[in-house]
């Protein structure tokens, strides 16, 4: 179990500039880099010494050409010393702990033992700033301490008290502090935590600037031929022009003003070199005004170096593009281009066995002529490992050369394993395993029932595509990955693939109720799944054969399916008519036979599923894709049989409704007045804990919100079953009663934070209306619908509560996206082993058993561990309670 | 202000219990792990404390679990470190 390599020990260092001076193969001092002629300078930026980038040029220092050579540092030595920003913060704490005078820790070795215990029981704790008083006497030398002010990003002062009281602050120079740093013993280091052998303190002051390679920091040549050089360079040509004019500026004796104010500029071009989004900083620009992307920047966030080039690569043999809908496919296809299926391939190795079969690909080239034909090759690999690319021209003669040895790279064809994947890839059915289906057109075609794994619809979304390279990753890939596996989501213990919208729609108009059809109309909806035998016709009425709606479905059923519950349209009645239910809610299939009820979201869709759910317990995962396959087909058929339409016409309600509807909405108006009057008046019972103003408020919250339910109460009785959108909602295919309601009754009022609206201009929301309005129109009541249309005011109100839902959905995805990149770094190396342990990479264990039971959540049914209650349903074949 | 109760009688908190070197040895070759491969808990857990375990003792847990009944569960006794 535990790898075979451990890691000891990290050390961590600081470069000395003894260091950066011995691995230097030259001292630049030279701000330019290219002469006129384009050869650049000698000490100079672009050095030969440094490395080569040009192709056909030689490194001076090891010779090679541009493509071997790693490389070479070479040094700037800086006038005066200068701090290295990366660890100001270091430096502050050195200097709070250490005197002034003397350099020693500023505790007594009692001291010390206090903090960290006896010195031959120590272990590796350390000495920090708090373990230190603010402003003591040295124990060493009794030198009185100052306190040391540091502002950001690299000054530090002391702060001192003349003969009046009055404090003074003393900047430091990157030299004195240098100094102070110097004095701290070795042993005094030890005890802070810092190996002084790696990391002298005085070396987080930089006395010499290292001068990284040009080969990473390459300049790039313009269409228009000017060289264009990179920020790392600009940075390094400003740090040398200001190193260069402070020397001349110090041999000539400048004054101590000037001398400042370029070790300060040092200072700084230094800082940005460094870092370039220090806080307390302006960063450096480049002449267009984009900030430079100095080193700090090519290591941090997203694109940086860890999480954008080591953590993160481009992959080969993987392909992207928009995604269509195909419901003849199966689940567990996916139809792509030709033109994909021509560019990706598989290698195959040429044996005795298919030499035959091989050669036939790689005389069929990388053309393939049409959908059907059988697939060709892109490159033949020799058993030298060189690489031939398959071309018109050089087919034949390859094909002739062909022998076992050899490795084809042959081009996808039907039935090959891929991985399908769209981002974000927030749970693993992400990433699912399909077999391919080559097609006409430009976009991947998947079966609209696997959208809710990848939460993808065919608005735009794109979806990528990866060919796994050898047979165990076929195999993996198949056996880990594939649709069938991943129909069941551990997420909840039930089906996550299913119908969806018009699946649900279709199947739930073909068998509400009670239906005939002839052996036409059974044959036309069973069209893609035909079984061998008909049933027994349900009755035979003028000598015609006539099947019920329940048999048709039926059909699709596996055999020995017992199962007793209530559809999404079951209103919870309080006695259960059962299957007198007048809704045919309660659901009864007994020996594979739906006998009464109706099938709908609860029986099929995905997330619910518990026909799938209980045909996957019962008769396995291949059934259950079978089943899901079957019955989307089923229900589209269903739907065309009938047909399905939605217009605006289907919102339309009669007189009667309208003028009932205005006059609820009316006495609802009249009510909130009289509610404001009563409370106007001084009149109005505060609820316990609130004030008058809550409870008034709330008062005309329930008010109206009573009046939207009952606009729609009263539209919802004029519109039935024949309407597609009560369709819609009592199936659960998609859209609610409220939102009828709000289409063919009443909008109803609007909210930001569950209240009414009350922000806006000076005593009211708008300008419309009288200022202290405390009425319904006046705080974002919307008394039309939809269909009526919105009064300019209401189209405001509208908009303000509508852009609520907006900010959250933002707010909300960023912050859980966070949540889940830190849970996955934390839980990314975990394991299940064999003996059901939970550990990590080093073997150590997380839990002694995988979530204290052993259960796999996909394994259950919504949660528990043991489907009972079916079970016994199952056996007893009758409902038990 | 400290109250003097105990910790261990809670309902909430499981049953600890320190583990005699035999039982140690056996639970490390039934899992065919080292002593720094179980999980930890610090000297300083009030229940530690309360069960009297020193370092590098291994204590039992026994947890009553809604969906596994009992569930057990090893942790070794380790020094807080300093903050």
């Amino acid at each position: 179990m535990t790898s075979p390599k451990r890691v000891g020990k990290i050390e961590f260092g600081l470069l000395s500039p003894k260091d950066i001076r011995r691995m230097s193969v030259r001292k630049i001092i030279w701000a330019d880099t290219y002469d006129d002629d384009g050869f650049p300078y000698p000490q100079g930026l672009m050095d030969l010494h440094l490395g080569v980038i040009d192709p056909g040029l030689r490194c001076k220092t090891c010779g090679n050409k541009a493509s071997e050579c790693p490389g070479h540092f070479g040094h700037i030595e800086l006038a005066k010393p200068v701090i290295h920003v990366g660890y100001t913060r270091l430096i502050r704490k050195l200097l709070r702990v250490s005197c002034r005078g003397c350099g020693h820790l500023l505790l007594s070795p009692d001291e010390v033992s206090k903090v960290l215990g006896p010195e031959d029981e120590r272990n590796e704790d350390t000495i920090s700033e708090k373990d230190i008083k603010k402003e003591r006497v040295c124990p060493y030398c009794g030198e009185q301490q100052l306190k040391i002010n540091f502002e950001k990003p690299t000054t530090f002062s002391e702060v001192m008290t003349d003969e009046n009281g009055r404090k003074i602050e003393h900047k430091l120079t990157p030299a004195d502090i240098r100094a102070r740093l110097e004095k701290i013993p070795d042993e005094d280091l030890r005890l802070l935590g810092i190996n002084p052998a790696v990391a002298r303190p005085e070396w987080t002051l930089l006395t010499v600037l290292p001068v990284p390679p040009v080969t990473m920091r390459p300049s790039i040549i313009l269409e228009n031929g000017q060289r264009s050089e990179d920020d790392l360079t600009h940075k390094l040509v400003d740090i040398i022009r200001i190193n260069q004019r402070f020397k001349e500026n110090q041999d000539a004796g400048a004054p101590q003003l000037i001398i400042e104010d370029l070790w300060e500029l040092l200072q700084y071009h230094v800082t940005t070199y460094m870092d370039n989004e220090v806080a307390g900083c302006p960063p450096a620009r480049h002449r267009s005004g984009r900030p430079l992307k100095t080193i700090s920047q090519r290591l941090k966030g997203k694109d940086g170096r860890f999480r954008g080039s080591l953590s993160g690569k481009r992959v080969n043999f993987s392909a992207r593009t928009v995604i269509s809908p195909d419901p003849n496919l199966s689940i567990a296809q996916v139809g792509i281009p030709l033109a994909i299926a021509n560019e990706m391939s598989f290698p195959i190795r040429v044996t005795p066995f298919n030499i035959d079969e091989v050669r036939a690909m790689v005389l069929t080239g990388p053309n393939r002529p049409s959908l059907n034909s059988p697939c060709g090759a892109n490159y033949a690999i020799r058993p030298d490992g060189r690489r031939v690319r398959l071309t018109e021209q050089t087919k034949e003669n390859i094909a002739e050369m062909l022998e076992p040895g050899w490795t084809v790279d042959r081009q996808l064809r039907n039935n090959d394993v891929v991985l399908f994947n769209r981002q974000p890839s927030l749970h693993r059915m992400s990433i699912m395993a399909h077999r391919i289906v080559i097609m006409d057109g430009k976009t991947f075609r998947l079966n609209p029932a696997v959208c809710p794994p990848y939460n993808a619809d065919f608005d735009g979304d794109e979806m990528n595509l990866h060919v796994p390279q050898t047979e165990e990753a076929r195999a993996e890939a198949e056996l880990l990955c594939s649709v069938t596996e991943n129909i069941m989501s551990p997420r909840f213990g039930g089906p996550i693939i299913g119908g969806i919208h018009d699946h649900i729609s279709g199947i739930f108009i073909l068998t509400h109720t009670l239906r005939w059809f002839d052996k036409s109309g059974v044959l036309y909806l069973l069209k893609s799944s035909i079984p061998e035998n008909l049933p027994e016709p349900g009755k035979i009425e003028n000598g015609k054969e006539y099947w019920s709606n329940k048999q048709v479905f039926s059909m699709i059923l596996p055999d020995g399916l017992n199962m007793f519950y209530r559809a999404s349209s079951c209103k919870n009645c309080d006695k259960c008519e059962h299957e007198n239910c007048e809704r045919d809610a309660y659901v009864k299939i007994i020996d594979g036979n739906l006998i009464c009820g109706t099938i709908d979201k609860k029986s099929i869709g995905a997330f619910d599923g518990t026909i799938l759910q209980r045909i996957i317990r019962t008769h396995g995962l291949e059934s259950g894709r079978q089943f899901v396959d079957d019955v989307t087909k089923l229900s589209i058929s269903g739907i065309m049989y009938d047909g399905f339409s939605f217009g605006i016409d289907d919102e339309d309600l009669t007189k009667i409704e309208y003028g009932q509807i205005d006059d609820v909405l009316n006495s609802a108006e009249d009510d909130v007045e009289r509610r404001i009057r009563i409370y106007e008046e001084g009149q109005l019972e505060p609820m316990p804990g609130r004030t008058l103003e809550e409870t008034l408020e709330m008062q005309i919250m329930q008010v109206l919100g009573k009046a939207r339910d009952r606009t729609g109460d009263i539209a919802n009785r004029h519109l039935g079953l024949s309407n597609s959108a009560v369709v819609m909602a009592v199936s659960g295919a998609r859209g609610s009663m409220l939102n009828l309601t709000q289409m063919a009754g009443c909008i109803g009022q609007q909210a930001v934070r569950g209240e009414r609206i009350t922000r806006g201009y000076e005593g009211r929301t708008l300008p419309h209306f009288k200022k202290n309005d405390r009425g319904a129109p006046a705080h974002g009541f919307v008394r039309n619908s939809y269909k009526s249309g919105l009064t300019p005011t209401e189209f405001f109100f509208h908009a303000i509560g509508g852009r609520e839902g907006l900010v959250d959905t933002a707010v909300r995805t960023s912050q859980s996206g966070y949540l889940q990149r830190r849970m996955i770094n934390a839980l990314q190396d975990l394991k299940v082993g064999y003996d059901g342990t939970v550990r990590t990479s080093g073997g150590k264990i997380i839990q002694f058993k995988y979530g204290e039971d052993s259960t796999d959540p996909a394994k259950g049914c919504f949660g528990d561990p043991v489907d009972v209650k079916g079970i016994v349903e199952s056996i007893l074949k009758k409902e038990v309670a | 202000m400290s109250t003097n109760f105990s910790v261990i009688s809670h309902v909430m908190v499981p049953d600890h219990q320190i583990m005699s070197v035999e039982e140690i040895d056996e639970l490390l070759s039934s899992y065919q792990i080292t002593r720094d491969q179980l999980p930890k808990i610090y000297h300083d857990d009030p229940a530690v404390k309360e069960v009297g375990a020193k370092i590098n003792d291994v204590i039992r847990i026994v947890r009553i679990s809604q969906t596994a009944g009992r569930a057990e569960a090893y942790r070794m006794v380790v020094k807080r470190p300093k903050k």
